[in-house]
């Protein structure tokens, strides 16, 4: 039997979440023996199988229409997706602009910063994604495992990945789900 | 007709980024744009935040150099209300520092870049990673996880965490050093000098083998930028801020609590990273670079002795000029890894380190303070303005990888033109250069755009009518 697949992206969060993930240090050669690891920000695929994968695992909310984009793409490729971290289970630290107007956060970071010159505007190019209300993953596309911590513990994404990866499902309680 | 290649995401970069390159109907490289593509709005939501929580609030902007933001933002808090931090206090931020420099530098050039170096721009893509490192050298690649390891945990001994500590506070430290992990810390050291010694090895190897890469591969002209010692040695947490020019002499030595007077920040449409210039010589002449190349250029020594070694070394490449070839970033970044480790063993050898005067509890209130640090990838600044109850009535943050948004973009566009030729087929190794252009100033795009956050890569090749050729994605 071929190891099962295992694919990761970021959105709206901070790369902390997957910091933590490489914070199982010399556990992760556990990992890649047990899974496959395929599109994931430190491997060089760009986006996960189009034949699927077993486990989709993403970090971080959903602010723009680039993240819509990958959240959407990363549900109907995975059986499995799990929400890591505070960002992507709640909307996180990133939710705070859903205070302020998304045109009032633009506006001052692109116009009216103390250190911004005269070439001040809003960039607007058709490239750039547009920006959203932040939400939870749950709010976008349907989540199957939700592991909370801003970022969740090493110890705890290695215990869900390996579940996983092994075709268990993870049960986060306890100390699994304390984090300091 | 002019076609686009879009090249996203960027991988082995920390956020989302997206490359597009417009051709020309011979099918040459007209142009190269680096797009950021995405917008959080720090300084908007912290408005209203009280100074306290900014050591806590602005570590979100990144979780690969938290501890840079936590430490900015605990600097603007000790400006903010008068209460500079005691030297054991300073100390200890600055030992969490080198415990973060370390770790970031570390797991660049080894896990992020390392897959070039050593299994080669050309390798199969999915491969070309982490776990064909393991593949390929499982020693090397444990060691340089150890080495990762080694600065996360001086940073989870003081803060409590790896990942978002709680440690720095307005006025000191919450927490002082104890004997054991002083001495924990300190037998994890020779093991880490000498895995980074063993990268220097490396990464001098493949100099020597890859010449012909190294000169065509984005070679700029542009001013250096970084903290510095008073004697102008390298310098990674306080210090004042130093600027050479292109051909290496001092433009500019000045307080960064005033930097509004020397750096202006220029806007452009295609992206959301804003441009940050020397204001004297304006935009886009006044472009310097930061980050590991930019102050091994800025500064004229190391004041720990295997890393200036190395420093020596590295100059000696300049022949009494800047460095600027932007693949020497990866040799700049493995030297001030060494620089950390040292620093490490001088800090804890220093008897106030396990002082217990860690805080100054009296405040005289200023308004308004400025915290700068050298993060990993250049230097941060946290500019806070508050009424009298610290309650934040604005915030200006311009980060590390900002700094480097012109030569990133001017890397990009130089290395399109360097490997994409009229007439021959567009390869994925040639692409995966492009990549490598920006990925060797190794930005954090999501510190870049706390403001912003996604850094993909795509390339679309554009026609001059703007129908899309080809679009190269890795899946
Ligand atoms: S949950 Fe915390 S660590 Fe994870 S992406 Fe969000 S802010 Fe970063």
């Amino acid at each position: 039997m071929s190891k099962p697949k295992i694919a990761s992206d970021w959105m709206a969060g901070c790369a902390g979440c997957h910091m933590s993930l490489l914070d199982m240090d010399e556990r992760i050669i556990k990992i890649a023996e047990l899974a496959d690891l395929r599109a994931t920000p430190i491997t060089d695929l760009k986006e996960p199988d189009e034949s699927g994968v077993d486990v989709g695992v993403l970090e971080g909310g959903i602010n723009n229409t680039a993240n819509e984009e990958v959240a959407h793409r990363m549900r109907q490729r995975s059986k499995i997706l799990v929400a890591l971290g505070d960002c992507a289970v709640f909307g996180g630290v990133p939710a705070l602009r859903n205070f302020c107007g998304i045109q009032e956060a633009l506006q001052r970071a692109y116009v009216e910063a103390e250190s911004v010159d005269e070439s001040g505007k809003i960039p607007s190019d058709p490239e750039l994604a547009t920006m959203t209300k932040v939400r939870a993953l749950s709010e976008v596309v349907p989540v199957d495992v939700f592991v909370p911590g801003c970022p969740p513990e090493a110890d705890v994404i290695y215990y869900v990945l390996s579940e996983l990866a092994q075709g268990r499902t993870p049960e986060l309680k306890d100390e699994l789900l304390h984090w300091h | 007709m002019t076609q686009k290649i879009t090249i996203e995401p960027v991988t082995r970069i920390e956020g989302h980024a997206k490359v597009t390159i417009r051709m020309k109907d011979d099918g040459s490289v007209d142009h190269a744009y680096l797009h950021i593509n995405e917008f959080r709005g720090f300084e908007k939501f912290c408005e209203g935040r009280l100074y306290f929580e900014m050591p806590q609030i602005t570590p979100r902007i990144c979780g690969i150099c938290p501890v840079s933001h936590h430490l900015a933002a605990a600097k603007a808090g000790d400006d903010l209300m008068g209460c500079p931090p005691p030297r054991p206090a300073s100390l200890l931020r600055e030992l969490m520092h080198m415990g973060q420099i370390i770790q970031s530098h570390g797991m660049h050039f080894f896990e992020l870049s390392g897959p070039d170096l050593l299994l080669g721009f050309d390798a199969d893509p999915a491969y070309r990673n982490v776990v064909g490192l393991i593949g390929a050298d499982p020693q090397l690649t444990l060691k340089a996880v150890n080495l990762r390891k080694f600065g996360q945990e001086i940073i989870k001994t003081l803060g409590g965490r790896k990942i978002h500590p709680t440690f720095a506070v307005a006025g000191g430290v919450n927490k002082s050093l104890k004997v054991a992990e002083r001495d924990g810390i300190r037998s994890g050291m020779a093991d880490a000098i000498a895995t980074t010694q063993a990268g220097l090895q490396i990464m001098k190897d493949w100099a020597a083998k890859n010449q012909d890469d190294i000169n065509k591969f984005a070679v700029l002209s542009t001013g250096y930028f970084g903290l510095v010692t008073s004697n102008n040695g390298l310098e990674l947490y306080d210090g004042d801020v130093r600027l050479i020019d292109r051909a290496g002499q001092q433009l500019e030595k000045f307080d960064g609590r005033n930097y509004l007077d020397f750096i202006a920040e220029h806007v452009e449409d295609w992206t959301y990273l804003k441009f940050p210039y020397y204001k004297k010589l304006g935009w886009p002449n006044g472009v310097y670079r930061v980050g590991p190349l930019g102050r091994c250029n800025a500064s004229d020594l190391i004041e720990t002795p295997l890393a200036n070694e190395e420093l020596k070394q590295f100059k000696a490449l300049g022949n009494g000029q800047p460095v600027e070839h932007t693949l020497y970033y990866h040799y700049a970044r493995l030297i001030e890894t060494l620089f950390a480790i040292e620093r490490v063993g001088v800090l804890l050898d220093d008897p106030d380190v396990l002082s217990t005067d860690i805080l100054n509890t009296k405040q005289e209130f200023k308004g308004r303070g400025v915290g700068i640090i050298e993060a990993p990838r250049g230097t941060l600044f946290h500019d806070y303005t508050a009424d009298e109850n610290g309650q934040l009535l604005k915030v200006n943050l311009i980060v590390s990888t900002g700094h480097n948004n012109w030569a990133m973009t001017e890397a990009v566009d130089s290395v399109a033109k360097t490997y994409i030729k009229a007439g021959q087929p567009v390869q994925e190794g040639m692409l995966n250069r492009v990549e490598a252009a920006v990925r060797a100033h190794d930005p954090c795009l999501s510190c870049s755009t706390h403001a912003i956050g996604q850094m993909p890569l795509i390339v679309d090749v554009v026609d001059p009518a703007g129908n899309v050729l080809q679009t190269l994605r890795r899946d």
